[in-house]
């Protein structure tokens, strides 16, 4: 649905999203549609938000307040999640495709001013965006009286300037206002309190892109892929030890052995899958033999005491350090953490200090339990869940892997007392 | 300027400046917002900086683009730059600053020409990100016209392991076409046309 004709470079066009029949949708909702249509077409496809939350997207446009005042539309573009680059191939492909969702979308939410927050390192997708939106304000499909009609809506790309942080949605607001991106206590919630302190609906590009398909063809359609709790397509980005790295849109209910054995081809001739991550660096992270066989949806990983989050999986075969991978995790939320909060600045600071000891082998199994520790009192204590996106995964591979951890300590160990 | 930090001379009640009593030129503090007469700033800039600010419903949502147009005119964010940007926002330069020293890709010290991030995050780093950097350092040795980084996940894992080069995305690559790409940007020609991020195809599309 959403890499249909993605092969085609004229898609980035709008001539070329015209031919595949695009924008129709916008000119039928804004000529012919009441927002509280479309709002409720989207409520009722169930669309869920595929950022890493999985909110239910109608019910949270549903959340802005009613009436005349500014409201706002951002959608995040900041994909910096390790492991997920499926908004970065939706963006370079088919602009036009989530030019016409915030459209859509902000129709529903009575928003007048939208935006595209895009990491700063996406450079060449910014500009594909750029030119798109330029198209777009030609042709009236944004600007004052779209398209004849009596609605208006500007549309403003913004691009980031490096910080994983601005992915979080309040953070994100800060970015955008012009401020060091820290994310701010909720509530009160974006919806109701958020950029310039007005109502302000956040959405991810690829659920914003998933909006013209859904109004078009309406929620029951949508409902007919997937399962009941998660229904559509997904586009998962598959990379690590795989053959065939890359975005594949899927079904949601997949089974999880399809998409890595399967669809990106699993691992190298003679390695096995030992672990993986399924929903992006902050999911913990899933033995083999434990996730490989379940269905790849929101509630079935979420029952495993994993998640979706962005759909982004990370396989590492029997070659992979878990250990290693651990401190990889670690140090990246530490020198992303933006230092706001204690529990997230310290425990990411010291997780890293003390898997480093860890891997050099000037640590004891007792160490093993003050990491654990440490995670779970960074997990419910911060402003937003960046130290939780550490500590999930951290702790998962210390309780799922702790002999590895352990024979790791010993076997540096050993060399140093042979050397 | 006035000699009481950022209000006006002509209020008897606030205390006085004492290097103003002392005959002293009173410091320029970056708490203060300079005048655009006193920064020098290149029109092409200043017209650059008002266009952003028009983008949005509060001119300080274009402090990021802002800096941006900064590091582009003198390759990274100079002293010099922030002020000129913060006379034409109205803000103070310590703000800006504030906003630069916060993310990673706006410098706040001189950087190369060439900018080389080699990721070396998770999926990256077991495809051999890190063997990539170590040969992106040596290609480059002492030349200060290239600025080598290693980078967190620059959400292109699936070309692992892969550099963004002066702002483009190159992957797969082998640990060899370093040294070929930073020969590439010394000669001015293009770098790895093979491995352009743009050139690849969708892996699940027709002919995969």
């Amino acid at each position: 649905m959403l890499l249909k004709n993605a092969e085609d470079p004229a898609l980035r066009t709008l001539a070329g999203y015209r031919g595949y029949g695009g924008y129709a949708t916008l000119e039928k909702a804004y000529k012919e549609m009441e927002a509280d249509e479309v709002l409720k077409e989207l409520e009722d496809s169930g669309l869920r938000g595929r950022g890493g939350a999985g909110f239910a997207m109608g019910k949270k446009a549903s959340f802005l307040p009613r009436g005349e005042m500014d409201k706002y539309l951002c959608c995040n573009a900041d994909e910096s999640e390790p492991g997920a680059f499926k908004d970065r191939e939706l963006m370079q492909r088919n602009p036009h495709q989530l030019i016409e969702g915030i459209a859509i979308a902000a129709l529903a939410a009575g928003a007048g001013h939208a935006f595209i927050f895009i990491r700063g390192e996406y450079d060449s997708q910014a500009d594909v965006l750029d030119a798109a939106v330029a198209e777009a304000y030609e042709a009236g499909y944004l600007g004052k009286g779209i398209r004849g009609t009596r609605r208006d809506l500007e549309l403003v790309v913004h691009r980031g300037a490096g910080a994983y942080i601005c992915g979080e949605e309040t953070a994100l607001l800060d970015a955008l206002e012009g401020k060091r991106g820290n994310p701010r206590l909720k509530p009160p919630f974006p919806a109701v309190q958020g950029l310039y302190g007005g109502p302000t609906l956040i959405n991810n590009v690829e659920t914003l892109s998933n909006v013209p398909h859904i109004v078009r063809n309406g929620a029951e359609w949508f409902r007919g892929f997937g399962t009941e709790q998660s229904p559509g397509t997904k586009v998962v980005s598959v990379s690590g030890c795989v053959r065939r790295p890359g975005n594949y849109e899927v079904e949601l209910g997949i089974s999880t052995r399809e998409l890595i054995m399967g669809l990106a081809g699993g691992p190298a001739e003679e390695r096995e899958v030992k672990a993986f991550y399924p929903g992006g660096s902050s999911s913990p992270v899933l033995m083999a033999e434990e996730g490989l066989d379940l269905p790849y949806s929101f509630e079935a990983m979420a029952e495993a005491g994993s998640m979706l989050g962005s759909g982004s999986i990370i396989v590492a075969d029997d070659s992979v350090s878990i250990p290693h991978m651990a401190l990889r995790t670690a140090r990246f939320y530490h020198h992303e953490s933006c230092g706001k909060c204690t529990p997230c600045r310290e425990g990411t600071n010291w997780t890293v200090k003390m898997l480093e000891r860890v891997v050099r082998g000037e640590a004891t199994p007792m160490d093993l339990d003050i990491v654990a520790s440490v995670q779970e009192n960074i997990i419910g204590h911060c402003l937003c869940v960046l130290g939780d996106s550490m500590a999930m995964p951290v702790g998962a591979m210390v309780r799922k892997f702790r002999d590895e951890f352990e024979a790791v300590i010993a076997a540096a160990q050993g060399e140093a007392v042979a050397a | 300027m006035s000699p009481v930090d950022g209000i006006g001379i002509d209020n008897p009640d606030l205390p006085v400046d004492r290097a103003v009593t002392e005959g002293r030129v009173p410091d320029r503090s970056p708490q203060e917002i300079p005048e655009l007469h006193e920064v020098d700033c290149p029109d092409e800039l200043r017209k650059r900086i008002e266009e952003l600010m028009g983008r949005y419903p509060d001119r300080r949502s274009a402090s990021i683009p802002a800096l941006w147009a900064v590091q582009r005119l003198y390759g990274w964010c100079t002293p010099e730059g922030i002020r000129q940007a913060a006379a034409v926002m109205r803000v103070t330069p310590a703000y800006l600053e504030s906003v630069a020293s916060f993310y990673d890709l706006l410098h706040t010290e001189p950087v190369g020409t060439h900018k080389v991030a080699v990721c070396t995050n998770i999926s990256c780093w077991m495809r051999g990100g890190d063997e990539l950097l170590g040969a992106f350092r040596a290609a480059a040795g002492a030349d200060t016209d290239f600025f080598v980084t290693g980078f967190e996940c620059l959400g292109a894992c699936d070309i692992a392991p892969m550099a963004s080069i002066d702002e483009r995305y190159f992957g797969p690559l082998e640990a060899s076409e370093a040294a070929t790409a930073i020969e590439q940007l010394r000669a001015g020609a293009e770098v790895l046309p093979e491995k352009a991020l743009e050139k690849r195809p969708l892996p699940g599309g027709p002919d995969a």
